[in-house]
């Protein structure tokens, strides 16, 4: 089946297809001059017989951002009605980006969560044609003491649990993770265990600079998280969290994927911390655990040796979902990177384009 | 062509799409209120083409920080902002700032 792989750019969203995971073709740039920090792939419409929809987060440094989705896979575009993410007037705040788009399960259709700058959850009901402010969140009394991080307050990841629709974790940078058990409704930070940077408190409840997280559908309770600073592992959806950056050269980095059914396996892309941060040895190198976090092995056939000062942004890692896996990553100075066998082998499929923000890969129907 | 009775407003080809196309958009001055403004006129785009408002402005009414509105040679930010008045037959220009790299 052939592989779609959205690249998210600073200057546009361009397109991967290819047959074999081998040899790629590229079109794009989609919206450009426009920063494309959440890209998505929607499977749902395909099982009633529709197209995979595809969802960007767009937004223009004139004229603001908005959200667009293709029924077409990225033939034609169609722009929400009004950007379709726009804060309520009383909040006094306004959309500066979409940061993540996350279609949920098969189970709630229609339904698609947008994590956004400043740091606040929408949900569309519609398919991602409309949304509104989840106010649970918004109004949690955390909220007026989050900091900030250097990406700006930004709601980064969405986890919605694989079997439990009222359970969901959110990453908030730099307030860490928060959790809901009611569909929203109510929240709590989720942070025990992990370290805060730069903090007096070093393991407060909220503040912890969280950079992604991610886990693996047949397994919800485990998650492997990238923290600015530290690596940790979650066995029970986030209630709490124990470091396993053991043997990595460096546990500072942005990005972490899950393997997408081999159980304990992730990758992340280490940096030296944290006023260097480029990889260690200058070497291009993903590191995956094959047994939850409890070793990590370099990766780098193929990728480059010497003189990589390469970093990769915190959505710019992905898996895709085919057996074996597809991983891919985007750097800063805009190569982007593919592997048909779950990382152990790497090839550059595309280089020159901008900075890459953000990648998704799938297997179409 | 500008009509007595209208606002004349220039929109730059990477805002057509919310203009079926079109260079400019006439707005009747009649529409505006008693002191017509330059929130007026955005005001009534808002319900006439919502579209091109919300990349003007932003949900909170605020004018974006790299959009730029002329009114003649004058920027308005350089007048009054969106309380700058408007009288029949002027046009006012949307031009993107110069930024970006």
């Amino acid at each position: 089946m052939p592989t779609l792989l959205m690249i998210g750019t600073r200057k546009g969203l361009f397109l991967a297809r290819s047959d074999d995971r081998l040899a790629w073709s590229l079109d794009g740039p989609h919206f450009p001059m426009n920063s494309v920090y959440a890209a998505a792939m929607d499977p749902r419409p395909a099982a009633s017989g529709g197209s995979v929809r595809l969802l960007a987060g767009a937004d223009s440094e004139h004229w603001g951002p908005s959200v667009f989705r293709s029924d077409d896979l990225g033939a034609s575009w169609q722009e929400t009605e009004g950007g379709a993410i726009r804060f309520p007037a009383e909040t006094g705040a306004a959309l500066v980006r979409t940061w993540q788009l996350r279609p949920a399960g098969a189970d709630q259709p229609g339904v698609v969560w947008a994590g956004v700058e400043p740091g606040a959850l929408f949900r569309s009901d519609d398919g991602a044609e409309r949304f509104s402010l989840v106010e649970g969140l918004w109004d949690h009394p955390h909220r007026e003491q989050w900091m900030p991080g250097g990406g700006g307050l930004c709601l980064h990841t969405i986890m919605p649990h694989a079997s439990d629709t009222d359970r969901m974790l959110v990453g908030v940078s730099a307030a860490g993770v928060y959790r809901t058990d009611d569909g929203g409704k109510s929240w709590e930070a989720s942070n025990t265990g992990i370290h805060a940077w730069r903090m007096p408190d070093e393991h407060p409840e909220f503040g912890q600079c969280v950079h992604k997280f991610a886990g693996q559908p047949d397994r919800p309770d485990e998650l492997f998280l990238q923290n600015h600073g530290g690596v940790y592992r979650s066995d029970d959806f986030g209630a709490t969290w124990s470091a396993i950056g053991g043997n990595l050269p460096a546990d500072f980095g942005f990005p972490v994927a899950a393997h997408p059914h081999r159980p304990g396996t992730a990758y992340v892309y280490p940096l030296v911390k944290d006023e260097h941060r480029m990889p260690p040895h200058d070497r291009c190198r993903i590191y995956r655990t094959s047994d939850a976090g409890e070793s990590w092995e370099p990766l780098d056939d193929g990728l480059p040796r010497e003189h990589a000062y390469v970093s990769v942004l915190r959505d710019a890692l992905c898996t895709d979902d085919a057996d074996p896996a597809g991983v891919y990553f985007g750097t800063r100075s805009g190569e982007v990177f593919a592997s048909a066998d779950e990382g152990t082998s790497w090839t550059s499929i595309v280089r020159h384009l901008p900075d890459v923000l953000v990648v998704r890969a799938a297997e179409l129907p | 062509m500008t009509s007595g009775s209208t606002v004349h407003v220039r929109v730059p080809a990477s805002l057509r799409t919310y203009t079926g196309g079109r260079s400019a958009v006439d707005v009747d001055l009649a529409e505006l209120g008693q002191e017509p403004t330059i929130g007026a006129l955005l005001d009534r785009l808002a319900k006439t083409h919502p579209d091109l408002e919300c990349r003007l402005r932003d949900e909170q009414r605020r004018l974006r920080r790299h959009v730029n509105l002329f009114l003649g040679n004058d920027n308005v930010r350089d007048l009054s902002e969106q309380d700058t008045p408007l009288a029949a037959g002027v046009e006012v220009a949307v031009m993107p700032a110069v930024s970006g790299g």
